[in-house]
């Protein structure tokens, strides 16, 4: 596991990121805890929610990675993306990463968040989710099995333990890039909150 | 009255003892669980990480300063509460009357919750607080029958000389009180907020309840907080009827250390006793709770505590 090259080093644009911060003991403790203790909020759109029971329940287990469900999106770190998301369903998407607390994670499960799957020629469904919010790791398949599941589980633990899974860091510093494509798609309304934080 | 060096010393370690037991606790009881489940279940030092990691966040949402006082009025109200409980049969804070005092002081960590909840405007969060102040209103009445009933059976209200009653292992309440420990028992369960009373923080009803908009540090406080609630109420029962977990005797530094880890051990085996039961049931509708809670527990605390009368004007 630990030679494969890992996502998430590159940017949007496909440059290398390079200039990662320095993390300091006390950073890499919390990393670690982080990855030790995942907690979820799902997006279950589609049929990718199917997947996600027998890797809960005792079969697979996944509180043995310390991750668990969670109720709302203050309280998750990881954003678990799992099928398709329509046009419309993207904007609570955006709307309940941006609510999340820093460090948090997204994970691009199923094929449809990778190039649309299924529906690649539909008008109504987003072809690429890591165009609008930052997505550490995709995770192909349609639909994964559990075990696909846990391996890409793993993975992403030992992305944020090495401080690769930098998705929120991205967010801010590109925020312009996927501001614009964020409003190629859905109007904001007067509503819309948390505009300001994300810019700082 | 001048402190003890062992006062002081433990007025230092009853708030750690109580951290660390309640974060330990909780790990042990989530492996107990994912076993009944047949699931392998969290690591036991799961709990220390996940509130490390919500400390670590690097942002944490906060609505308004009521939001910050009220996470921090939840943790302050439960280290007042774990300097009255007797640890090993030794409180810091002892007095007569101090049983009424703790019960009391078991709703401010509560009402600190309410008030912060409260100001952040989440409709769920609302629905959380007023769920879960009918519970308390419901087990509060049997456990205050039984408080009663302690306090008449022993002839005094102070936590000390209750745990001090209780020496040898026939003396211990629950064996002269069985129906009075019973319906402590049940409020219990009402008290930790396990199921088949955890209608406050119900995630799949009303979205976790009052955490609901509590993220990172706030979230890492309510948690210390419940940790340590639990430990403070379990704890709590074992004083009241299972003698404090005073085996040693003799006073001496060794002695007490031993009873603190008799008394640990007790206060898990209440614990797990409470998990066992949550594991098993699911959850009561709000009306439900009330009616169960002043119906067979409220009877029988009422049956034990004219016993306890009884038994004190000499009819038997």
């Amino acid at each position: 596991m630990d030679d494969e090259p890992r996502g998430g080093l590159l940017d949007q644009s496909g440059m290398e990121i390079t200039n990662l911060p320095e993390r300091g003991f006390l950073r890499k403790l919390a990393d670690w805890a982080s990855a030790k203790s995942m907690w979820i909020l799902y997006y279950c759109t589609g049929c990718g929610a199917v997947e996600l029971p027998p890797v809960m329940t005792s079969r697979y287990d996944m509180e043995r990675y310390g991750m668990g469900p969670m109720a709302t999106p203050r309280q998750a770190d990881l954003l678990l993306i799992t099928g398709y998301l329509s046009v419309k369903t993207l904007k609570r998407v955006v709307r309940s990463y941006e609510q999340m607390q820093d460090p948090k994670y997204v994970l691009g499960h199923g094929s449809c968040t990778i190039d649309g799957g299924m529906y690649w020629d539909s008008y109504a469904t987003v072809k690429d989710v890591g165009l609008y919010v930052p997505v550490d790791l995709y995770l192909a398949g349609c639909m994964p099995r559990p075990e696909a599941i846990l391996q890409a589980v793993e993975r992403l633990q030992g992305m944020i333990m090495d401080g690769t899974a930098d998705g929120w860091m991205r967010y801010k510093r590109d925020y312009k890039f996927y501001r614009e494509n964020q409003d190629k798609v859905f109007k904001r309304g007067p509503d819309w909150a948390l505009e300001e934080p994300v810019l700082k | 009255m001048a402190w003890s060096t062992t006062t002081w010393v433990m007025a230092a370690l009853a708030p750690i003892i109580v951290f660390l037991a309640g974060h330990l606790f909780m790990g042990i009881t989530r492996k107990i669980t994912a076993r009944i489940h047949r699931r392998r279940g969290p690591p036991v030092m799961q709990q220390f990480i996940d509130v490390f990691k919500l400390f670590g966040k690097r942002t944490s949402t906060t609505h308004s300063w009521v939001q910050d006082m009220g996470a921090l009025f939840a943790v302050i109200g439960v280290i007042a509460c774990s300097l009255f409980i007797p640890i090993g049969g030794d409180p810091v804070l002892s007095f007569q009357g101090d049983v009424i005092v703790l019960v009391y002081l078991l709703a401010i960590a509560p009402l600190g919750m309410a008030l912060g909840t409260g100001s952040t405007g989440n409709p769920n969060s609302a629905i959380g607080v007023s769920r879960g102040l009918m519970l308390m209103l419901a087990y509060e009445l049997p456990f205050a029958i039984v408080i009663v009933t302690i306090i008449v059976h022993f002839k005094t209200a102070s936590l000390g000389e209750i745990v001090e009653a209780q020496k040898g292992f026939l003396d211990w309440a629950i064996l002269s009180l069985p129906l009075s420990a019973i319906a402590a028992d049940l409020a219990l369960q009402g008290m930790l907020g396990e199921k088949p009373f955890d209608q406050p923080v119900a995630p799949s009803e009303v979205a976790s309840g009052p955490m609901v908009e509590f993220g990172g540090k706030y979230l890492g406080m309510l948690m210390i907080w419940h940790a340590m609630s639990v430990v403070v109420e379990a704890g709590l029962f074992v004083n009241l009827f299972l003698g404090g977990g005073v085996l040693f005797g003799g006073g001496t530094t060794l002695a007490l250390i031993g009873n603190i880890f008799v008394w640990l051990a007790l206060t898990l085996m209440v614990f797990i006793f409470s998990i066992f039961i949550n594991s098993v049931f699911g959850r009561f509708k709000m009306g439900q709770a009330l009616r169960f809670y002043w119906g067979f527990p409220t009877l029988i605390a009422l049956i034990g505590l004219s016993i306890a009368v009884l038994s004190n004007l000499g009819v038997f």
